[in-house]
């Protein structure tokens, strides 16, 4: 029988940690695995266990010596020069116990939702441990190590020989797997995020369209600080829908950073809780629309892990299963439960009160330079 | 940085007398805007640019055959007195004479023969580098007092976080006595260093300190 959808879910997957106080946390994949389950929508049939990928398929896109110096780092025994040249051991990416271990299965984790919907066991696959965008080849870069989503883009390719469309909503330029397909016409990426002007990576730009034969199917929109929801939804809207009717692709691969919350400490685009509420109802409608169901989604960034991270995140899930329209009170034990560990007052609401935050001054200029860089990013295909 | 690191050596050049219709198909073909014109020295002797073909060409609106004006020797139109440039010439003069000159392309000579060309885009293209913006990082303005040590006392600071720099630039501020450095870091995170550099006195422009909760 065919499930609707299907979490992949180990405490296994919180032992990516870099460090006490690194701002990448996976305890919000257990804080929203545990919500769910107050709320009793989800159920352990619809749970997956995550397998942990191999080296040859962590090759499918890493450079052999990077996967060679992360199980070596892992073990204390790569020195701080040549971790340097990798990307680790660094503020950002900082060395720890069994770090290729932790990073190799985040990426089976992906692959287990890949397989579980390409082999049509069911519609949809969530897996909120993946979505580590900023890994590259041949080095770490930005919280990330290996990267789950190229690594299963690429195995999807190869082993299901589908057209694979990847829409990145995070704050952050969805720079590893943008590279890492950029000359290739078969995956077209799409990454809506905060202007690189200051924020990492920095890259991210609209003229980044692809090279080569690839040239065309790299779209990025850059929004503005303070963007806010209406403007931010648009550029979703219009372009998420405009990007899926030219591709046509197989399958729909979505990276579910929620850093663009205004309670986020790293980034400053001023959303709340709507686009959490919008962005799985549009990826659902045209996983539905174009690809027969199919749908895979990943997690990614998020550094308010007890105000925002819980909430948005269950919203995938409650979209993947038919639930979305839950609003009013968090249930009464979860709060009670995390309350306690928590750095900030929990929310006590599904949405977020107006009020969360003052006016912002220059809304309406930043509206119309957010307009004109979505018109700019999908002048190409609206020649056609 | 010289001149000699970022030029292109293979020069696409024609001589004084082949014809405005060969200029036209080599620039289309190579998608180039500049030809630098030699003798038989490969000494620069002229240059024709897009513009100079497009004043050349006939009007669209003219429909007259013309074939024959295309076989024109480019020598009746190309620009004599170029300006040229040396490999060990800096980028940065060189920037200055673009600026200066209004120009749009630079051949580059050695003893009289050309050796190389170099265009605004691939300036520009050589100051983003030099910005660091190529590579991921985040961005930081902070504004410092005019005074000696003030960048190593900065710098020192994002030291002791453990994060690299790409690259720092020191723009002159409104008033004289403070500076701007913008610092490219190589980190996702930089609310400690601005948090360091703010206990330490210092303005972070950016990122915005409202942005930063605890």
């Amino acid at each position: 029988m065919t499930n609707e959808a299907v979490f992949v879910y180990s405490d296994q997957l919180l032992k990516y940690r870099f460090s006490q106080d690194h701002p990448f946390n996976q305890t919000r994949v257990m804080l929203t695995y545990d919500l769910l389950k107050s709320l009793n929508l989800l159920n352990d049939s619809s749970l997956l266990s995550p397998r942990i990928a191999t080296d040859e398929e962590l090759e499918l896109v890493h450079d052999p010596r990077f996967i060679e110096a992360v199980k070596l780092a892992g073990e204390g025994k790569l020195s701080e020069d040549r971790a340097q040249g990798f990307g680790i051991g660094t503020e950002d990416t900082p060395v720890f116990p069994g770090m290729h271990e932790a990073s190799a299965l985040l990426v089976g984790a992906t692959l287990s939702a890949v397989d579980h919907v390409m082999s049509g066991k069911s519609n949809h696959a969530l897996n909120l441990g993946g979505g580590l965008h900023h890994g590259f080849r041949g080095k770490a870069s930005g919280f990330c190590v290996y990267n789950d989503s190229s690594v299963a883009i690429r195995y999807m390719q190869q082993k299901y020989n589908v057209r694979v469309l990847y829409v990145d909503t995070d704050a952050h330029h969805g720079d590893g797997v943008q590279w890492t397909f950029y000359d290739d016409p078969n995956v077209c990426t799409l990454s809506i995020h905060e202007t690189g002007r200051y924020l990492f990576p920095g890259t991210g730009n609209v003229n980044e369209r692809g090279s080569g034969k690839g040239y065309g199917y790299t779209f990025n929109i850059p929004l503005d600080a303070f963007t806010e929801d209406d403007s931010w939804l648009h550029a979703y809207r219009t372009s998420f829908k405009e990007i899926t009717e030219y591709f046509k692709p197989d399958v729909i691969f979505t990276q579910n950073g929620v850093d663009s919350h205004y309670y986020d400490p790293l980034t400053h685009l001023s959303a709340t809780m709507r686009i959490y509420r919008e962005i799985p109802k549009l990826a659902h409608e045209l996983a539905h629309q174009y690809c027969d169901g199919r749908w895979i989604a990943v997690g990614g960034g998020g550094y308010d892990i007890w105000r925002v991270v819980p909430r948005a995140w269950s919203l995938i899930w409650l979209e993947m299963i038919g639930k979305s329209d839950i609003s009013g009170e968090l249930p009464k034990d979860w709060i009670n439960r995390w309350q306690p560990k928590a750095k900030f007052a929990l929310p006590s609401y599904w949405d977020d009160e107006p009020t969360i935050y003052p006016p912002i001054p220059r809304k309406a200029e930043i509206e119309e330079k957010n307009a004109l860089t979505v018109t700019k990013a999908l002048y190409p295909i609206r020649q056609k | 940085m010289i001149i000699e690191e970022i030029m292109k050596k293979n020069v696409i050049t024609l001589a004084p007398n082949d014809t405005i219709a060969t200029a036209i198909k080599l620039m289309d073909e190579n998608k180039i805007r500049h030809i630098p014109i030699v003798d038989v020295n490969q000494h620069v002797i002229g240059l024709i640019s897009d513009r100079d073909l497009r004043d050349a060409k006939p009007s669209i609106l003219d429909f007259t055959n013309h074939d024959k004006k295309l076989d024109t020797k480019i020598k009746e139109i190309m620009v004599r007195n170029v300006i040229t440039g040396h490999p060990l010439d800096f980028v940065e003069e060189v920037s200055a004479i673009f600026y200066e000159n209004r120009i749009g392309c630079l051949p580059i000579e050695s003893n009289g023969k050309l050796v190389g060309i170099i265009t605004e885009t691939d300036l520009l293209h050589t100051f983003v580098q030099l910005t660091g913006a190529n590579q991921p990082g985040t961005q930081l303005e902070v504004k410092v007092p005019n005074r000696t040590g003030t960048l190593a006392d900065v710098i020192n600071v994002i030291k002791e976080h453990n994060v690299n720099i790409h690259s720092v630039l020191v723009y002159p501020d409104k008033d004289s006595q403070y500076k701007i450095l913008v610092l490219r870091v190589q980190t996702m995170n930089p609310n400690k260093i601005v948090e360091h550099l703010t206990n330490e006195g210092y303005a972070v422009m950016w990122p915005h300190s409202s942005g930063i909760r605890s």
